[in-house]
């Protein structure tokens, strides 16, 4: 015991009538750090501690107040100044509507913080360290006793002059509670490497708690049978057709939406002679051409159609596109060649439309105008 | 029954609410039905801990710690529902209006979405209200623990509670405030579940009796369950002097008032049907007593007006057997309540041409026997677990307890 600093001089009472005398008679004489437990609340104990009311109606009305005030703001920014969306042609800020979130919001800020100010800011609590914590006092108190406690720190304090007080107000039993200083350290726990610890964990697992629902359980795609049936994929083999093809050519004569039919399918001197390029050579024309050109010809024809294939020889190299032949051809003969193929090439028409056609042969002209310009072109 | 709810949730995630009986044109079937009905039971609980503290009525002591659990536990119930009828409940998370990346906020003026504030408010300040009330308990039982882990587990619940009259005087105060506050939420959250109908403009929905009508039945209903579960706790636990056949004896009556309410607004609904000329809503409640779920009015009717009008006479008040028949039945008829509202009423709504007919799935029955099989889970849990009647405010209460001097008690 000698290690062991006297927290207080307690003594425990049988009766609700004794406690109250007792503690009218410690305020009496004098004694301000005194406390009085009992297993529920005693009614008139307040006055006879001479306790002023309880304040804590104040936290309540300040947050429950501020909780109203930021519902009210958050739902104006949210439905007036972030995201407007008129809905059943009614104003943007409906006040009447608003009204059930805000009250819910106010009770809610209200009473939790009510009870975290209570609990943790007003008590202190947890703290289950306190030293009259396993005493058989704590322990006759939380059932059936009702006791005082006159704290070793208060100025009239003396042991012995505290415990004979005592017995002379009734007391069944007296105790002299003491604390070991060692238990009850002062210094900051939260440097505490288990406590460090145990807050880097507590952040590992709540932000990747938070990451999951935030980033993958929200974005889950929610059935996607549609995706994942038995079905023939495009360009997969399928054992049902004799050629072994997934992909099946349409069936003949069908057309596609869309389709104009060329009538001078094998007639490339008809087609020379009578399509005419209504395409004018606008920037935006060149533009589309140049990137039909650069994803269907290319590839063969080389990016500026000299017949530079990229194939590497996977593929009979096409002639140039600068040959004499071609820059004296017609854009209609041109036309004719994407649209119906010629020799290994095959008909582009399915892949280019009409109009993108012509603005490919408007490009194939800019590029043979750009290798071999004509005196009319440097105007 | 757990398990059974569990597989019938699981049934319902891989192949979605197809999986249930509901369709067009009745999209709101067992789930938004079933969660009505145990915010309902919730009710009675908030009623007992919250209005009867206010009102000084010392007899709610025995039972209150008891009823506010139930409240918690009815309230997961029913939180259940509307997150699983969504069909994707991991994407429920947008419910909250929290800054995403979609730039996307919630509609503050939907009633859906009061609900979820008024829900998950309800929840937590019951939850807060049940635990305050813990803590003084969890301290008593710390200090009687026979064996260290259940020591150190109270210590923790406890949070170093010492009986100490200086922290009374706070807790009392806060004690009061949140009772306060649990008063008008319990009156809100059946109100905005009603404006979860009421605000719609379905035949039969359209109405201004729905909150008043619904926060009567909610208290009707969970005044039949307590009284039930209580019952059977006195029987089990052998606490026949602790909850009285008196407490018992005013459920009954409370009962019997919140009945009669019920059946007065049946009875209004009709005759304001009439009154107002709408053909569209007289057919609705001719058709609700006539039509194809007559049969479901009609237990309706029976159950929630005319049985519990044999608590008139004492005798069959005070009759255990006779009263646990009735509770039973009010819930029963409390369901089915619900059943008719939500089902009559979208089962045949103005154009006859979209009419059709609810019959409810295998698993729309099983979610609703899981949803039983959890309640009852949680509730033997906390009666293993915590202090099923309230230490501190029941010692508070019995004779001999509190000073007499002075008069001012």
């Amino acid at each position: 015991m000698n290690n062991k600093t006297l927290y207080s001089v307690s003594g425990l009472f049988n009766t609700p009538n004794e406690i109250i005398h007792a503690s009218e008679e410690t305020v009496n004489a004098g004694y301000k750090k005194f406390d009085v437990h009992s297993p529920y609340p005693l009614h008139g104990m307040n006055q006879a501690m001479n306790l002023k009311p309880s304040k804590l109606g104040f936290i309540t009305l300040i947050f429950g107040l501020s909780g109203a005030a930021f519902a009210l703001a958050f739902m104006w920014w949210v439905n007036v100044i972030e995201y407007p969306l008129v809905i059943g042609g009614k104003p943007l800020f409906q006040l009447p509507a608003f009204i059930p979130v805000t009250f819910e919001v106010t009770v809610l800020s209200a009473a939790i913080f009510t009870v975290v100010g209570m609990l943790f800011v007003m008590f202190k609590f947890p703290n289950n360290s306190h030293p009259l914590h396993d005493t058989d006092y704590m322990k006759k108190v939380s059932a059936d006793k009702y006791g005082l406690t006159i704290q070793s720190i208060d100025l009239q304090f003396d042991e012995n002059k505290v415990t004979s007080f005592l017995k002379s107000l009734g007391a069944s039993e007296v105790f002299s509670i003491h604390y070991d200083g060692e238990e009850l350290r002062t210094d900051n726990k939260i440097f505490n490497p288990k406590f460090i610890l145990f807050l880097i964990v507590t952040a590992a697992v709540v932000s990747g708690a938070t990451y999951f629902t935030l980033n993958k359980l929200l974005f889950m795609s929610p059935f996607n049978w549609m995706v994942e049936q038995d079905r023939v994929n495009p360009q997969s083999k399928n054992e049902f057709f004799a050629d072994g093809f997934g992909m099946r050519e349409p069936v003949e004569g069908a057309i596609s939406r869309g389709f104009t039919p060329y009538k001078f399918k094998g007639q490339p001197e008809n087609a020379a002679r009578y399509l005419i390029n209504s395409l004018p050579m606008t920037e935006i024309n060149l533009k589309i051409g140049k990137e039909k050109f650069e994803i269907f010809c290319s590839p063969c024809h080389g990016n500026f159609g000299k017949g530079d294939s990229r194939l590497k020889g996977q593929f009979p190299n096409p002639p140039t596109l600068h040959s004499e032949k071609v820059r004296t051809w017609s854009d209609g003969a041109i036309f004719h060649v994407i649209t119906d193929g010629q020799n290994v090439m095959p008909s582009h028409a399915q892949q280019i439309s009409i109009e993108e056609r012509w603005a490919v042969v408007n490009y194939i002209r800019v590029l043979q105008s750009a290798v071999n310009a004509k005196e009319s072109d440097l105007k | 029954m757990l398990l059974v709810g569990i597989i019938s949730l699981a049934v319902t995630f891989i192949f979605g609410v197809g999986a249930w009986g509901v369709n067009q044109p009745v999209g709101w079937g067992f789930d938004i039905v079933n969660f009505v009905f145990w915010v309902g039971i919730g009710h009675a609980g908030t009623l007992i801990s919250a209005i009867l503290f206010l009102l000084r009525q010392r007899w709610r002591t025995g039972i209150a710690r008891f009823a506010e659990a139930m409240t918690i536990f009815a309230v997961m119930c029913a939180g259940l529902f509307p997150l699983i009828h969504t069909g994707r409940p991991w994407l429920d998370g947008y419910l909250m209006p929290y800054p995403n990346q979609h730039s996307l906020w919630v509609n503050f003026t939907s009633p859906l979405l009061w609900d979820v504030f008024a829900v998950s408010t309800y929840f937590t300040v019951s939850l807060i209200f049940w635990y305050v009330g813990l803590i003084p308990d969890f301290a008593t039982l710390r200090d009687r623990a026979t064996s260290k882990i259940k020591k150190i587990i109270y210590s923790i619940f406890s949070l170093g509670w010492r009986h100490s009259n200086r922290h009374w005087q706070h807790y009392e105060m806060a004690y009061l405030i949140l009772a306060g506050f649990a008063t008008p939420l319990v009156l809100s959250v059946h109100t905005i579940v009603s404006f979860d109908f009421a605000v719609s403009v379905i035949p039969g929905w359209h109405t201004t009796i729905f909150p008043p009508y619904f926060v009567a039945g909610a208290v009707f209903s969970g005044f039949a369950m307590v009284q039930n579960m209580l019952i059977l706790i006195r029987k089990i636990f052998n606490l026949k002097h602790i909850i009285t056949l008196d407490h018992l004896e005013k459920m009954n009556k409370v009962m019997l008032t919140t009945g009669l309410m019920v059946g007065y607004a049946y009875a209004m609904e009709f005759f304001i049907a009439w009154y107002s000329g709408n053909a569209t809503e007289q057919f609705v409640f001719l058709n609700r007593a006539l039509g194809p779920y007559a049969w479901a009015y009609w237990i309706m009717v029976s159950c929630n007006v005319l049985i519990p009008q044999f608590f008139w006479f004492k005798k069959l008040r005070r009759s255990i057997v006779v009263m646990f028949i009735i509770g039973v039945l009010v819930n029963v008829g409390m369901w089915f309540e619900r059943f008719v509202i939500v089902v009559t009423s979208l089962s045949r709504d103005y154009l006859p041409s979209s009419w059709g007919h609810y019959i409810p799935s295998i698993f729309d029955i099983g979610i609703f026997i899981g949803s039983f099989g959890l309640f009852f889970t949680l509730l033997l849990l906390f009666i293993k677990t915590v202090p099923v009647v309230s230490l501190s405010e029941v010692k508070a209460v019995i004779d001999g307890a509190q000073p007499t001097h002075g008069g001012r008690h």
